[in-house]
């Protein structure tokens, strides 16, 4: 089907502008059915190439059985149906008890890092959101966590951590005194705490990033009258602050939480390829499985468990906090 | 006045696109390495790991061998020195892509692994001839190369083995005569060496020091003193053994060492790296370690007062297996099976087991080699290269040749690590926890 | 807020607060990469007893840290700015076109932030190596392979972020623009782009730092000549000896541009995320 073509008329007397502007968008709507998709295309080309092409790659290696021996010539490693998938998810097994710990301790260190790091966030964003002297040198210092590498901060925590020669031992042992002997932070069940430690130094930043930008949207005008009906510090902040930046922080703490989730780097970084068993993850352990242990078949199987669970917490996440027949941009 | 064309829009857009993608594959052209030419002679890539004390020195040591290399054959060789926390993650990527280095080294500990995938060159009839046949290498070497009763895909380059180390000054002064031949010699001299020294009710002094959360010196220690008590890790026809008598027996000695002994300072069950333990000695914290070879650190750390033994037999009068003072470590090399230039690739392997080759680069690496010719020669006759020479000969076993090695050594070398940690934090670890922990790694080995 | 006593007090503390949590490590970082190494291998000193500048000299010859600096620079620049034009393009589509299939798009490119990093790891180096093969352009090991890999994982924030940036930006003045004969690519150009700054600085910014501080990829993705400064600053622990401070050292010049763009950013970077966080 077709529009018909319309050129705009050809007249060197000014058109009245309503239907100028028809005049365009009739002559528009062939193009306009082309151009989004062209404009679009280079997105939607790498988004397929980098992420779901390999993500189904990815799904289709947990129905295989990929290990040293086949994966020379892993096009032809042999089918194995739902092998795998037993062995990952058989709760007296291993491998199987071992994930679902990571699972819940992941869900555990999420809520933690988003909770305190969240926290943090909107603490800063409230006291920086006014103008005065300095703030911008805070907004810039505050950043910095975010805005070091990972693999350069995680190492200098570590480095402090150090059970015998770290700053945070020698400054609870020598200088405080209120312990005799340094424990350990790398090993056991401090290296959770750790983790949380690192992760949310790290991460705070972003949000105190966003929710310093959705502060500024609120005029002032609305405090003014609050203030003026008497209301106090806290209640302006839970009955005007919180609601207005509903939107905002839904989709803050959705991507936080996703980005927590999901850790690699951290832990990698500060306790090498295997990770204590107090504090390993659920991105550690599918490494594990497949890099240490050359057994991609169930590391797989493990991801696309995971997979799943993400995406059935997010989906239940967004309908609860959106109403219906809202879209998560609107 | 007309609009501009629609189509003339997407053209100029397109064209856009199109010039930023081609210089972007001109950039990938420029930046990409390449194995295999068509120039006279050609070219191979060759991965080396790192055996130098920095990546820095491997290349001048190794150059100078390709260029010794180039001048006589006229093939190039491009060199890549991968540090080890990479090394099986390359290896990996190569072998299942297909696309990879032509010759490369492996940690010797992985050769089984490495065959069973089927990617690597098979050093027999033809491609044995071509560097001088089976029988110039030590046989304890060679026996490092592959499974038992298939032909070898790796050729052994560096030999190694483990000894104890131990402070000459130390011992002098706790009036340890001579270094302990027996586990039982072992343990009293240790007890004796740690003390406090400065006088603070702290000790300050440990006979002993080891990397907790090394997972390769742990797995290591495991096999070795797992024999010494008369088990092994694998059965006979390769299936995963940990919880034999012997095995539990091995690995409850080395943790106890921190343990019930009490001889090993509870930090080092936070050290996961090997290379800080020659420091722990030079800095005067402790007095013995087992290792390889860390005469390098020993040497820019100006540091002469160590000495080395064979590691304590549990008993003294063990003969055969249970009379194993060390694996027989070291670094093998291997030729990918599907290098576009395999003779090239063979006639370099050939040049660095060639005798020169091996006496040059093992005197630079402070290893032995594992050409017999050159293993003779008298620069190789230091009483520590004696020692580690007889070690090699009549005490050492390969690590268990069967292709789950290299999972065994994660699973075991992290289940004696997790006992480091648990018993560092105050917790009194029993044999009976020892065993349980072997239990649960054996448990995770891939049925196969 | 209004700005009562009580509030102002709270700030003080708070800031002070928060300024302590961060500059603690950096100050350790700092501090340990002036020190000699012997100093940095014994028990923690605040105040270092010696000092010395060699670290930074030594940095650059124990390691290639030049060219892995080069290399990161030259992978991250390129990501960046091409990463910041497509999802310019396709907000632009998102925003103010209603096209069929644009819902989905969107719903994708969004759920592809929750993938976790290791699933697909393995599976698209594979997939490159099977590129290779079949098209002949090399993508391991090459620019081009890390390149295209951190634009992708920069697109679903950046295309997300611009979309309600753009959202919120009235049509009259494209309108307008088309009315003067720019047409639609035009007007994005002149009209929408400079209006949108502080969005596409935002956006900017975040695919800089999310490509200059990536690990896992960079590790599977590179060799020798492409290795990037997340990987290669590991080599400062190298077999023998782990050179603590002049990794510090390494660390303190690595951070050196993110932070100079940062600071040039910075004012840009609220503005820019207002409109977008709140939309």
């Amino acid at each position: 089907m077709s529009a018909p073509a319309q050129t705009p008329p050809r007249t060197s007397e000014p058109v009245p502008s309503r239907s100028a502007a028809r005049a365009i968008k009739r002559s528009s709507i062939k193009r306009d059915r082309f151009f989004p998709y062209a404009l679009s295309a280079p997105a939607a080309f790498l988004e397929l190439l980098i992420h779901i092409i390999p993500m189904l790659l990815g799904v289709w290696i947990a129905f295989l059985s990929l290990t040293q021996f086949s994966i020379a010539n892993w096009v032809k490693a042999p089918f194995v149906g739902l092998q795998n998938f037993i062995t990952a998810l058989d709760p007296n097994g291993p491998i199987g008890s071992q994930f679902f710990d990571a699972l819940g301790r992941t869900f555990i260190f999420t809520l933690l890092v988003v909770g305190i790091a969240w926290s943090l966030g909107i603490f800063a964003a409230v006291l920086l959101v006014s103008k005065f002297r300095s703030n911008g040198f805070f907004r810039t210092l505050f950043l910095v966590p975010y805005a070091l590498p990972s693999y350069v901060t995680t190492i200098a925590w570590a480095f402090m951590f150090n059970q015998r020669d770290g700053m945070v031992n020698r400054f609870l042992v020598d200088d405080l005194g209120i312990l005799d002997e340094g424990p350990f932070w790398l090993l056991g069940e401090r290296s959770f705490f750790v983790m949380v430690v690192v992760a949310v130094w790290q991460f705070w930043p972003f949000a105190f990033l966003m929710l310093l930008a959705a502060l500024q949207s609120i005029p002032n005008e609305v405090y003014e009258a609050a203030s003026l009906d008497g209301a106090s510090l806290w209640k302006q902040f839970t009955r005007i602050t919180l609601p207005m930046i509903k939107h905002a922080n839904v989709v803050l703490l959705l991507m936080l939480g996703l980005w927590v989730f999901n850790q690699f780097d951290i832990p990698y970084l500060l306790f090498g390829p295997v990770s204590p068993e107090e504090s390993t993850l659920i991105s550690p352990l599918i490494y594990q499985q497949s890099f240490n242990n050359w057994n991609f078949g169930v590391g797989g199987a493990l991801s696309v468990v995971l997979l799943l669970a993400l995406l059935v917490v997010s989906a239940f996440y967004i309908r609860l906090v959106m109403p219906k027949g809202k879209s998560i941009d609107d | 006045m007309s609009a501009p064309s629609f189509k003339g829009k997407l053209g100029r857009f397109a064209a856009i696109t199109s010039i930023a993608a081609l210089s972007l594959s001109g950039l990938a052209a420029c930046s990409s390495g390449n194995s295999g030419s068509e120039e006279a002679g050609g070219t191979i890539t060759y991965w080396a790991s790192n055996q130098g004390s920095s990546i820095s020195q491997d290349e001048k040591v190794l150059g100078e061998s390709i260029k010794r290399f180039t001048d006589e054959t006229g093939i190039k060789v491009e060199l890549e020195v991968v540090p080890w926390a990479d090394l099986y993650n390359r290896i990996l990527t190569a072998v299942s892509s297909g696309e990879g280095p032509d010759v490369l080294n492996i940690g010797n500990t992985w050769a089984s692994t490495l065959q069973a995938s089927g990617a690597f060159v098979p050093w027999e009839g033809e491609a044995m001839e071509a560097v001088g046949g089976a029988d110039k290498f030590v046989p304890a070497a060679l026996a490092t190369g592959g499974t038992v009763g298939e032909a070898p895909t790796s050729l052994p380059l560096y030999s190694m083995a483990y000894g104890l180390y131990y402070n000459t000054k130390m011992f002098e002064e706790a009036g340890i005569k001579e270094a302990p031949a027996t586990w039982d010699e072992f343990l009293a001299d240790a007890k004796k060496l740690t003390k406090d020294t400065d006088g603070d009710k702290n000790i300050d002094q440990y006979g002993f020091t080891l990397a907790g959360q090394r997972v390769a010196n742990n797995a290591h220690a495991a096999f070795i003193l797992g024999m010494q008590n008369g088990g092994e890790l694998y059965t006979q026809d390769g299936k995963p053994d940990f919880t034999n008598d012997g095995v539990v027996a091995g690995v409850n000695d080395w943790v106890q060492l921190m343990g019930e002994e009490g001889v090993v300072s509870k930090s080092n069950a936070e050290i996961n790296d090997g290379s800080v333990l020659p420091g722990e000695l030079v800095d005067g914290n402790a007095a013995m370690f087992f290792d390889q070879a860390p005469g390098k650190s020993f040497k820019s750390a100006d540091f002469k007062d160590y000495a080395m033994a064979p590691i304590p037999l549990k008993n003294a009068d063990a003969t055969g297996t249970e009379a194993t003072k060390s694996l027989v470590a070291g670094i093998n090399v291997s030729v990918f099976d599907n290098s576009d230039n395999k003779d090239a690739a063979i006639k370099f392997v050939n040049h660095l087991v060639s005798v020169d080759e091996q006496k040059k680069l093992n005197a630079a690496y402070t290893s032995l080699p594992s050409v017999t010719e050159a293993f003779d020669d008298p620069a190789f006759d230091t009483p520590e290269s004696q020692a580690k020479k007889e070690i090699l000969n009549d005490y050492a076993a390969p690590m268990p040749l069967f292709p789950s090695e290299g999972q065994m050594e994660s699973l075991v070398g992290d289940a004696v690590g997790k006992l480091f940690a648990r018993i560092a934090q105050g917790e009194n670890v029993s044999e009976d926890d020892v065993r349980k922990a072997l239990e649960n790694a054996q448990k995770q080995m891939p049925a196969s | 807020m209004i700005e009562t006593r009580g509030f102002r007090i709270l700030r003080v503390f708070g800031l002070a607060f928060i300024t302590l949590i961060i500059v603690l490590p950096l100050y350790v970082v700092l501090t340990t990469s002036i020190k000699p190494l012997k100093d940095v291998r014994g028990a923690f000193e605040w105040i270092p007893s010696e000092i010395t500048l060699t670290p930074y000299l030594d940095i650059w010859t124990t390691v290639p840290l030049g060219k892995y600096f080069a290399n990161s620079l030259i992978v991250t620049v390129t990501a960046t700015i091409l990463s910041v034009t497509i999802a310019i393009l396709a907000a632009y589509a998102l925003s103010r076109f209603d096209f069929r299939g644009a819902r989905s798009f969107r719903l994708i490119v969004l759920s592809t932030q929750m993938f976790p990093g290791i699933l697909f790891l393995l599976p698209l180096f594979l997939i490159f190596t099977q590129l290779e093969r079949v098209v002949g352009i090399q993508l391991n090991g090459s620019y081009l392979g890390l390149i295209i890999t951190y634009m992708t994982f920069s697109l679903p924030f950046s295309i997300w972020m611009l979309t309600g940036f753009f959202a919120s930006m009235p049509k009259e003045l494209e309108e307008a623009a088309m009315v003067d004969g720019l047409g639609r690519l035009g007007a994005l150009v002149k009209v929408v782009l400079p209006v949108a700054r502080p969005g596409i600085i935002a956006v900017s910014v975040y695919c800089f730092i999310t490509s200059w501080s990536e690990v896992l990829f960079a590790s599977v993705l590179t060799n020798a000549d492409t290795r990037t400064l997340s990987i290669g600053l590991q080599a400062y622990a190298s077999q023998t000896d782990v050179y603590w401070n002049q990794m510090m050292a390494a660390s303190v010049v690595v951070s050196i541009p993110v932070l100079v763009g940062f600071l040039f950013a910075q004012r840009h970077l609220v503005a820019g995320l207002s409109s977008g966080a709140v939309k």
